[in-house]
C-alpha cells in the first residue's frame, strides 16, 4: 500500500471563499481540493492524499486551541504517514495555521509534517523549528516549484529516507545540529577553509553564526546647545483631523507637519491617529506623546540649538518592519536634508 | 525605525515605555518613559507638575545624544 497523506488548506484555496469566509470552521473532505492536485500530481503513484481539511484563516487565529483540537480528531482518523499543510505563501494567518497545526500534529500524532511559506511570514519565525517548512516565493506565482519540493520531502519521510541538510532539501534551517564522521580532521579542515579564503574561493562555514541586525551607537552630539534637533514618533501623532488619513494599525503610511509656529499642542493642533491605545490622554495633549511645548522653551532658553520645524509621524500598531523601515529610510533623507543633527523618536 | 534612522548616521534617543521591545529592535540610547498612552506625561497630575516631569525627561534624552556610547544604554 502506498503512502497515505492528509492535507491541510485554508478557505480560499478550499474553494470556499475569501475574506468574507475566513471564519469558516474546520471541515474535512475526501481527496484532494485545490492545490492538494498538484500536489498528488506531484506525488505520483507513490503517495496518495486521503482527505483535505479546509479551515478558514481566521477561525483557526481566533480560536487556535479549538480549531487544532478539531483538526487533529480529522487528521486522527485517517491514519497518514505524513502530513501537509499549504503552502501558504506570504499569508499571514494561514502561515500562522499551518505552522500551529503541524506542530500539534507532530507532538500529539508523532506524524512527519511538512509545509511551505515565504521566509517573512510570522508563522516561519513561530514554528520552523517544530516543522519541516519549505521555503516558498512570496505569492502562489511560486507554487509549481514549492509543491515539487514539499512532495519531494513528504516522500522521503513516507518512505522513511534519510532527511538530508536544509540546503539540499530547500526546508528553512531548525536549529538542530547533527554529529557527522568527516573524511578529515577539524584542525585540516579549518586550514583548507582559510586557504580557500586567502585564495578568493567561497567557503561554506560549517557553523554559521546567527544573524543579529544590529546598528552601531551613532556619535554623540557634542553640544546639544548647538544642535538641531528633530522629532519622530511612531505613537501616531498627526495634525487635528488626520489629513494624510494615516491608519490606526498596519500604517501604509508616515506623516511630515510643520509646528513651524507652534509653541504648544492642545486638543485644536493635534491628535493621536494611533489605534490599540485609550487615544484620551493623546487628544487631550499631544505634548505627552511629542514633547512640542519643552523642546520649544529649550529652544527659546539656548538649551537645543533648534527644533526642526516639522515632525514625523506614522502608527506603529502592528505596521510591518518592511514598511517601517521604508518609512525610517525616508525620513533619514529628509533630515539629511535639513542639517538635522540628532534625534529624539517616541514611542507608545 | 530608530534602528534605520541611526543607520544613516544620526544619534537617535528613544522614548518609550516598554524597554525591553526598544531592546530587542536594536535602539542604542533608551530613556524609560511613563506609560503606554501618554509616555511624556501623566494626566493624574496638575499641569504645573507634569510639564516639570515632561522637563526632566526630555532632559535625560538631550543628555543622552550628548553622552558616548560602545552599547545598548538604558539611561
Amino acid at each position: 500500500m502506498g503512502i497515505k497523506i492528509v492535507h491541510y488548506i485554508n478557505q480560499f484555496y478550499g474553494g470556499i471563499g475569501g475574506e468574507d469566509k475566513a471564519d469558516y470552521a474546520p471541515e474535512k473532505i475526501s481527496g484532494v481540493k485545490g492545490p492538494g492536485m498538484g500536489l498528488q500530481a506531484a506525488f505520483g503513484d507513490k503517495a496518495t492524499i486521503s482527505s483535505t481539511i479546509i479551515c478558514g484563516d481566521s477561525y483557526f487565529n481566533e480560536n487556535i486551541d479549538v480549531a487544532t483540537g478539531l483538526i487533529l480528531e480529522m487528521i486522527k482518523e485517517d491514519k497518514p504517514d505524513v502530513f501537509v499543510a499549504g503552502p501558504a505563501f506570504n499569508a499571514g494567518r494561514y502561515g500562522v495555521a499551518c505552522g500551529a497545526v503541524c506542530k500539534a500534529v507532530s507532538e500529539n500524532l508523532n506524524i512527519p509534517v511538512v509545509t511551505g511559506m515565504y521566509i517573512e511570514n510570522p508563522g516561519a519565525d513561530m514554528y520552523k523549528k517544530d516543522a519541516y517548512m519549505i521555503e516558498t516565493a512570496n505569492s502562489a506565482a511560486g507554487m509549481k516549484d514549492a509543491l515539487a519540493k514539499i512532495a519531494a520531502l513528504a516522500l522521503k519521510f513516507g518512505e522513511g529516507q534519510a532527511i538530508g541538510t536544509p540546503e539540499s532539501e530547500g526546508y528553512m534551517p531548525r536549529g538542530v545540529r547533527r554529529n557527522i564522521f568527516c573524511e578529515d580532521r577539524g584542525a585540516k579542515r579549518a586550514v583548507d577553509m582559510l586557504i580557500q579564503k586567502l585564495k578568493g574561493e567561497e567557503i561554506i562555514t560549517e557553523y554559521p553564526m546567527p544573524v543579529f541586525d544590529r546598528v552601531e551607537p551613532a556619535k554623540p552630539v557634542v553640544d546639544v546647545r548647538k544642535a538641531k534637533i528633530a522629532i519622530v514618533s511612531s505613537g501616531g501623532p498627526v495634525p487635528k483631523g488626520n489629513p494624510d488619513h494615516i491608519e490606526a494599525s498596519s500604517a501604509s503610511k508616515f506623516g511630515k507637519y510643520s509646528i513651524a509656529g507652534i509653541d504648544d499642542l492642545n486638543p485644536e493642533n493635534g491628535q493621536t491617529a494611533h489605534g490599540g491605545y485609550d487615544p484620551v490622554y493623546a487628544n487631550q495633549d499631544l505634548d505627552r506623546v511629542i514633547p512640542v511645548d519643552i523642546l520649544r522653551e529649550m529652544e527659546k532658553n539656548g538649551e537645543i540649538g533648534s527644533l526642526h520645524d516639522f515632525y514625523y509621524s506614522t502608527v506603529g500598531n502592528g505596521t510591518s518592519v518592511n514598511n517601517s523601515k521604508k518609512f525610517a529610510a525616508e525620513i533619514a533623507k529628509d533630515l539629511i536634508d535639513s542639517n538635522v543633527d540628532a534625534v529624539i523618536l517616541t514611542s507608545t | 525605525m530608530v534602528k534605520e534612522i541611526e543607520r544613516a548616521g544620526f544619534p537617535v534617543v528613544h522614548m518609550c515605555t516598554v524597554v525591553p521591545i526598544s531592546l530587542t529592535v536594536g535602539a542604542n540610547r533608551i530613556i524609560p518613559t511613563v506609560a503606554i498612552p501618554y509616555p511624556l506625561g501623566n494626566p493624574a497630575m496638575n499641569l504645573t507638575d507634569e510639564k516639570e516631569l515632561r522637563r526632566k525627561l526630555v532632559k535625560k534624552a538631550l543628555k543622552a545624544l550628548e553622552t558616548p556610547i560602545t552599547e545598548q544604554t538604558v539611561f
